[in-house]
């Protein structure tokens, strides 16, 4: 899995360099053609864009014009949107990791004993990979649903007013968004946990530490680079989804996110200018939330 | 000297525990916290599971739901949905779109991605650190972004959106997955085997198909089904530059309104069980193999 590889592929020691540096260009050179072509020049194209401004003639389209009020409009008129995407990526991070935390625990050091019920465990937690996103994001609007058996549970047990609904709403569209998200915090700290050296846990012990204390002082520490790559593979794409969100999904007019802002003014308004700085804005953003907290987290060796 | 913890109080046992290995032993205590503490952990895991399980068996059952348009409600047991996927023409052509867009991500993907890990291992380059950041840059973009980018590049370029357009879009972002999958396995290699293989006049290219590519292959194929699966499943990028052509789960978002036929459960519960069978295969060999090593050591 990828995202095992991802929280810490081994750092290879010395790598046998060889001269023959020809062979390394023709091998990367194909691929590193191929992302430049389809990654760099559309971020490139997504930044021109964004500073395009209609065209005098009245005809419905854009022209490149410098024109840097579209930032200032959109964010102005979206910052709402904004902040709620960013509030809501954060929630579902981390309930994510709340969730996660014991369960990779108990899956990377304590099953570890028995590893043919370790692996059935993991597959279970990467099960819903192979289910239809969209799918199990409907199977969850229809069991919260008014008429769904939580909603009229709650109900009859006065715990939830009967005009209260759960979807359509900010809470729903958290859960879903932690739900579909903790595979990707489950399997970095997995993969860290997994390799965790008991011996240091029996060592702060031994140095009568305390379960708490040798958790918050040993374990936690030892799992950090699997923490980070989890929070960051939770919050990036929570950051910018737009499914949960959606009013055909589990969210409702007053939850919507920058990603449905965007997937609305390109695909539906046309105002590609507008979707364009949306874009830049989120992703200028994501970059400085990311950079800083890894600086911070001090594991700057992700890949 | 035996530091027992008092078995009688499941509550109070860890606290007393803690206090009895002071006082008592140099040699401490049993670590784990007797009773509470240890069914807390299984306990709770096994709710999580059930609870990560509960869409999907939800999924699955509804696949067999007697239902006319929507499937919401459950109407009684039938099998008709599975023995008439294509009933639903709509369903049936969305798939058929889904693998052949899997399946072509997937194989230039794999191809280059493996010659990048390759590469960034085994070769010292200039611009490696550009390199790595290059591949990293793609997973920590958010699809959205990454949609709107490639649909603005083509409407500049005046290409027109469809299955073209999102096999160029799958393959970009399954890239660095492969690199970080296939890169970690040729780190884990030992380049003894292929020196041996040199040392006995094997050429460049026998070392790499006799030697590296079969060394190599079980993290290729790794990468492969990932890819595989990140492409049949994405909806957000997808939906930026399918222009009209509908994938799978581009049918499932446009007829969520409308109701989504009991077909497209079955569909995404037969590539359900058929994912989970192949992870279950290769786990299971991958386990026998590591005992049979184990046993030869």
């Amino acid at each position: 899995m990828a995202m095992t590889a991802f929280a810490g592929a081994p750092t290879q020691a010395e790598p046998a360099p060889r001269r023959q540096s020809k062979i390394a260009l023709v091998l990367l050179l194909p691929g590193i053609l191929y992302l430049v072509l389809f990654f760099i020049v559309p971020l490139v194209s997504l930044v021109i864009t964004s500073l395009e401004a209609p065209a005098p003639d009245g005809s419905g389209t854009f022209q490149y014009a410098f024109n840097w009020q579209n930032y200032v409009d959109s964010v102005g008129t979206y910052s709402t949107q904004i902040f709620r995407s960013f509030l809501y990526a954060l929630l579902a991070t981390v309930f994510a990791l709340l969730f996660s935390y014991p369960l990779a625990y108990f899956i990377g050091v304590k099953v570890r004993k028995w590893p043919l019920l370790q692996s059935f465990m993991l597959i279970l937690v990467i099960a819903p990979f192979f289910i239809s996103f969209l799918l199990r994001t409907l199977a969850w609007k229809t069991i919260l649903a008014d008429e769904g058996p939580i909603v009229t549970s709650l109900k009859a047990l006065s715990l939830l007013g009967p005009q209260t609904h759960i979807t359509g709403t900010p809470v729903a569209v958290v859960f879903g968004l932690t739900y579909n998200f903790i595979p990707f915090m489950c399997l970095p700290l997995y993969t860290t946990l997994e390799r965790l050296d008991i011996r240091y846990l029996e060592a702060s012990s031994d140095l009568y530490g305390t379960p708490a204390s040798t958790f918050w002082r040993v374990t936690i520490p030892l799992s950090l680079p699997g923490i980070v790559s989890g929070t960051l593979l939770t919050f990036i794409p929570a950051a910018g989804d737009y499914v949960n969100a959606s009013q055909e999904f589990l969210g409702g007019a007053s939850s919507s996110m920058i990603g449905n802002v965007i997937q609305s003014n390109f695909l539906v308004q046309l105002n590609y200018p507008a979707a364009a700085a949306l874009s830049i804005v989120l992703m200028l953003v994501i970059l400085i939330i990311v950079g800083s907290y890894v600086r911070r987290a001090g594991t700057d060796d992700l890949l | 000297m035996s530091a027992s913890t008092p078995a009688a109080s499941p509550l109070g046992s860890a606290a007393s525990a803690s206090t009895a290995r002071a006082a008592t032993a140099p040699r401490p205590a049993p670590r784990r916290s007797r009773g509470l503490g240890n069914w807390l952990l299984p306990t709770y895991s096994v709710l999580a599971l059930v609870f990560l399980l509960i869409p999907i068996v939800y999924t699955i059952v509804f696949s067999f739901n007697k239902s006319l348009k929507s499937n919401i409600s459950w109407n009684g047991f039938t099998f008709s949905n599975w023995t008439n996927v294509c009933d639903q023409q709509d369903v049936c052509a969305a798939f058929g779109t889904s693998i052949l867009i899997g399946v072509t991500a997937t194989v230039i993907a794999t191809t280059l991605g493996t010659m990048i890990a390759i590469a960034l291992v085994r070769y010292r380059f200039r611009f490696r650190a550009v390199t790595s950041l290059l591949i990293f840059l793609p997973m920590a973009t958010p699809e959205v972004v990454m949609g709107a980018g490639l649909a603005a590049q083509f409407l500049s370029a005046g290409v027109p959106k469809g299955i073209g357009t999102i096999i160029i879009a799958h393959s970009m972002f399954c890239l660095s997955f492969v690199v970080v999958t296939v890169k970690a396995r040729v780190a884990s290699l030992d380049p003894a085997l292929e020196e041996a293989g040199r040392d006995l006049y094997g050429s460049p290219s026998q070392v790499f198909m006799r030697v590296t590519f079969p060394l190599l292959l079980p993290g290729i194929l790794a990468a492969a089904l990932l890819s595989f699966s990140l492409s049949f499943d994405d909806f957000i990028i997808t939906y930026f530059n399918a222009g009209t052509v509908q994938t799978f789960p581009t049918y499932i978002y446009i007829s969520a309104t409308r109701g989504i036929p009991a077909q497209a459960n079955v569909i995404a519960s037969a590539v359900f069980l058929i994912a989970i069978a192949i992870v279950v295969i290769s786990q299971i060999v991958t386990q026998s193999r590591a005992k049979r090593l184990a046993k030869v050591q």
